[in-house]
């Protein structure tokens, strides 16, 4: 089952730095190509860490849709 | 859960080791050539910011010390801190100190200046450095790039470890002049890839 929430990194702001990718207690987070970091939302448990941890404060953790 | 340690974990011992040796001889200076040619080497050949993201003394030194030492506020930052004008304002200002610094360096190689043997931060306060090196060791200009290059190092250092204690660990990395280059040449390629 999925959690009940997920982080999503803003694309345009993310420096890319990593920091996420070493807090997430999931590894559920990647730098794409040393671009922006991209979260794996099937992984991720929506915990927060990423977003506590980022110098942008560029990672949102959101409410997922619930499916009807 | 525990990740995967990995030999490279350990590299914010070089970033107290660089400033360590520094302190003694300033020609250890030149070995901080490698924090800068590294990640743009990742950058260009392998369109990653592998360096940023693992290798990257200062970023763990601030991670340890922000984050496990505690000695970070961990408030967000200012927007504007890692926004694009600034970041690349930033990147603009301090390729101008690196290119300046490059000058007296030739200036001094010239015989144009004299060696200084001091090191200046925040490109404004000259601190008396001279015990780090004897006179004459080593061509005055490769000595004057070594203080040129360590006030850099250093002023960088300090303005990092200032901002980790007001915001996070890590902010020093949202307007970090090495970061926003490379990343800025992989989004290049990454564009050009189409």
């Amino acid at each position: 089952m999925l959690s009940k929430r997920y982080a999503r990194p803003d694309r345009a702001r993310c420096v890319s730095c990593g920091a996420c990718m070493h807090e997430c207690p999931r590894d559920a987070i990647r730098i794409h190509h040393g671009c922006y970091a991209v979260v794996d939302t099937l992984q991720c448990v929506g915990c927060g860490k990423c977003a506590k941890v980022c110098p942008a404060d560029c990672i949102a953790i959101l409410d997922r849709e619930v499916q009807a | 859960m525990n990740k995967r340690k990995h030999w490279y974990d350990y590299l914010w011992l070089w970033s107290v080791l660089f400033f360590a040796l520094g302190f003694f001889n300033i020609l250890f200076a030149w070995l901080g050539m490698l924090d800068f040619g590294l990640p743009l080497l990742f950058a260009i050949f392998g369109g990653n910011k592998f360096f940023c993201n693992n290798l990257c003394g200062r970023g763990q030194l601030f991670t340890l010390l922000g984050g496990r030492l505690g000695l970070s506020r961990g408030k967000p930052a200012p927007r504007w801190l890692g926004s694009k004008p600034f970041r690349y304002g930033f990147l603009v200002f301090f390729m101008a100190m690196f290119g300046n610094m490059l000058f007296q360096t030739y200036l001094v190689g010239a015989g144009a200046a004299s060696l200084r043997e001091a090191v200046k931060l925040f490109w404004t306060f000259r601190v008396p450095w001279g015990w780090a090196y004897t006179a004459g060791a080593v061509p005055a200009w490769v000595a004057q790039f070594s203080f040129g290059f360590y006030s850099l190092m250093l002023t960088s250092l300090l303005i990092g470890l200032i901002v980790m204690a007001l915001y996070r660990p890590r902010t020093w990395c949202s307007f970090c002049p090495m970061g926003c280059m490379t990343q800025g040449v992989c989004q290049l390629r990454q564009h050009g890839k189409g």
